[in-house]
């Protein structure tokens, strides 16, 4: 009985001294991110200047704001073609890369080193490249074909979804090799002696396993699609062509406007939907 | 035979997708070696709105070091804001380590009321981008007066939840068998997080770290929020400030921030490599 006491009082103090260790950090979080989040909720309702509550009358102002419906689709057109194409990309390049024997390391490092190039020192390169009178038109010309417009036209989407696939290509390649290296060998033994081909391995053992590695693959590539808007930023300022105006131009716009209001209601708009997608993946991918 | 014929043709999209990928890298490296008037020899339809098209060589064609000397003995403006960025970067890691490491080992390593629930606002947090934290962070920095100050951009980043994750997985990998085994020599919980889980957990931390500085060197959102005067700048916001006009300069100050970012990744590529895949593992 009282050995029993003991324990648990012991339990009780390790709870204890767990908090102990998150506590700093945690204080931290709480006040730089989860209380000023919960202001911002409040001023979500409020009207800018004079704070006086308004319902859901920001909310509105943001949803019929043209602007913002643009910057929505566009943030919405360039992760849903972005990420599909991420994804099986990286894959792709991560079972081919697996099974090959000499160079292995240096590929990898090659597609890699993106992850670690500061978008800022090659704006200049990205420039040069994307230019009317640019590489890739000169290329073109000497191809026989027309110039594009990369920056000027609709050609300046595809520019967004180059950058964005040259940054991660070899970083959700390293997330799928470590999916790929965590499927036990044996399994693939066992299914070619039971005289099972290349592609009936692949997807009869490769995808399935894989599985629960795509959840965290997508929420991360999603997660980094956002950034993106750097190179954007970089190549382009801050009003570049409607095609490559996403939500994070139009909130850096209105920042400069002082339009808090509007700010606030589109922040937990765009918080919701970030929430609501990270839950869905998730479920779903735990019923499979 | 044929076998062997698949296997090399499959090389041929790789290096030529490596090629590619890598190519930015070389153009930017050329360019560090040619001086402002074969440049502008080469650029001169970009930058100048002349006849033709840009092109530019493989190698360049008189190899000289003149405008990374230029930038690093005449340019006291580049010497700031290089200073800038790396008080930024080091002081995000500094708070960082002292803040995370703990955070993700008492995660990890206990259980106690409303720990599924941190973790889960954890994850949470670290996925949500910028554009949703900006007006938070902006309201917090005011109040405490802070904006347009170095500590505008490094405490925010100090408090971010993705390196806890990071940490927090590495420090789940660690057995229990070891814990229980110091527990049972009367080891305190200060002594095991010291002489246990930093060292069994190193490899963690140093990827965070990794992952990290790289952040923290790239970052352009949080600077070009909250700061305002130019001298607190770092150079990721300096150097589209730097016009076509000199872009011999541009080009020396791209590689000198260029540097710092390759040399840790060819110097910690394995642990960037482990932190990536960190997240992906099944929990």
């Amino acid at each position: 009985m009282r050995r029993r006491r003991e324990k648990k009082k012991d339990k009780r103090k390790k709870d204890f001294a767990g908090v102990l260790f998150l506590l700093p950090g945690f204080a931290g979080v709480v006040c730089f991110t989860l209380l000023p989040f919960a202001e911002v909720i409040k001023r979500s309702f409020q009207s800018a200047v004079t704070a006086k509550w308004v319902g859901w009358t920001n909310y509105m102002t943001v949803f019929t704001n043209t602007a913002f419906r643009m910057a929505a689709m566009n943030t919405l057109r360039f992760t849903s073609v972005c990420i599909p194409l991420l994804v099986a990309l990286s894959l792709v390049l991560a079972v081919v890369l697996q099974k090959l024997r000499a160079g292995k390391n240096l590929l990898k490092s090659m597609l890699l080193i993106p992850v670690a190039v500061p978008a800022a020192s090659v704006v200049l390169v990205w420039k040069v490249l994307f230019h009317s009178n640019g590489l890739l038109n000169g290329l073109l010309l000497k191809l026989g074909a027309q110039k594009v417009g990369w920056m000027t036209s609709g050609a300046a989407f595809s520019v967004l979804v180059v950058s964005y696939l040259w940054k991660n290509l070899g970083y959700d390649m390293i997330l799928w090799l470590a999916g790929l290296a965590g499927i036990p060998e044996d399994i693939y033994e066992a299914a070619r002696v039971d005289g099972a081909g290349e592609w009936k391995c692949f997807t009869r053992i490769t995808i399935p396993n894989l599985l629960p590695s795509l959840y965290t693959i997508t929420v991360l590539s999603f997660l980094n699609s956002f950034k993106v808007f750097r190179e954007a930023w970089l190549v382009a300022g801050d009003y570049p062509h409607q095609s490559m105006y996403l939500l994070q131009h139009l909130y850096n716009n209105w920042f400069r406007e002082l339009s808090f209001d509007k700010i606030s209601a589109a922040a937990v708009v765009n918080a919701i939907v970030v929430l609501a997608l990270i839950l869905v993946l998730r479920r779903s991918w735990e019923r499979e | 035979m044929t076998k062997k014929f698949v296997r090399g043709i499959t090389y041929l999209p790789l290096i030529l997708l490596a090629g590619v990928i890598c190519f930015p890298m070389l153009f930017a490296a050329t360019g560090v070696f040619m001086q402002q008037w074969e440049l502008e020899d080469y650029l001169a339809p970009v930058l100048a709105g002349a006849d033709g098209m840009a092109s530019w060589p493989l190698l360049p064609h008189a190899p000289t070091l003149r405008s990374l000397v230029e930038l690093l003995l005449d340019s006291p403006q580049f010497f700031v804001m290089f200073w800038n960025s790396l008080k930024i970067s080091l002081c995000i890691l500094i708070g960082q380590t002292v803040f995370g490491v703990p955070a993700a080992w008492g995660l990890a390593r206990f259980e106690f009321p409303g720990k599924q629930a941190v973790l889960l606002l954890y994850i949470v947090l670290m996925l949500m981008p910028f554009q949703v934290l900006m007006l938070p962070q902006y309201l917090v920095l005011d109040r405490f007066r802070l904006l347009d100050t170095h500590a505008a951009v490094i405490l925010p980043a100090v408090f971010s939840t993705f390196p806890v994750f990071i940490m927090y997985r590495f420090f789940c990998g660690i057995p229990e068998a070891i814990l229980e085994a110091a527990r049972i020599d009367g080891a305190g919980h200060l002594q095991i997080f010291f002489r246990i889980g930093i060292p069994l957990g190193a490899a963690g931390i140093v990827s965070s770290g990794i992952l990290g500085f790289l952040e923290s060197w790239n970052m352009i959102e949080q600077p070009m929020t909250f700061l305002k005067t130019k001298s607190l700048w770092p150079l990721s916001l300096f150097l589209p400030e730097i016009g076509l006009a000199e872009v011999g300069l541009g080009f020396a100050a791209a590689f000198m921030m260029l540097v710092p970012a390759l040399l840790l990744f060819l110097s910690g590529q394995e642990y960037l490599e482990q932190g990536i895949a960190a997240a992906a593992l099944k929990e």
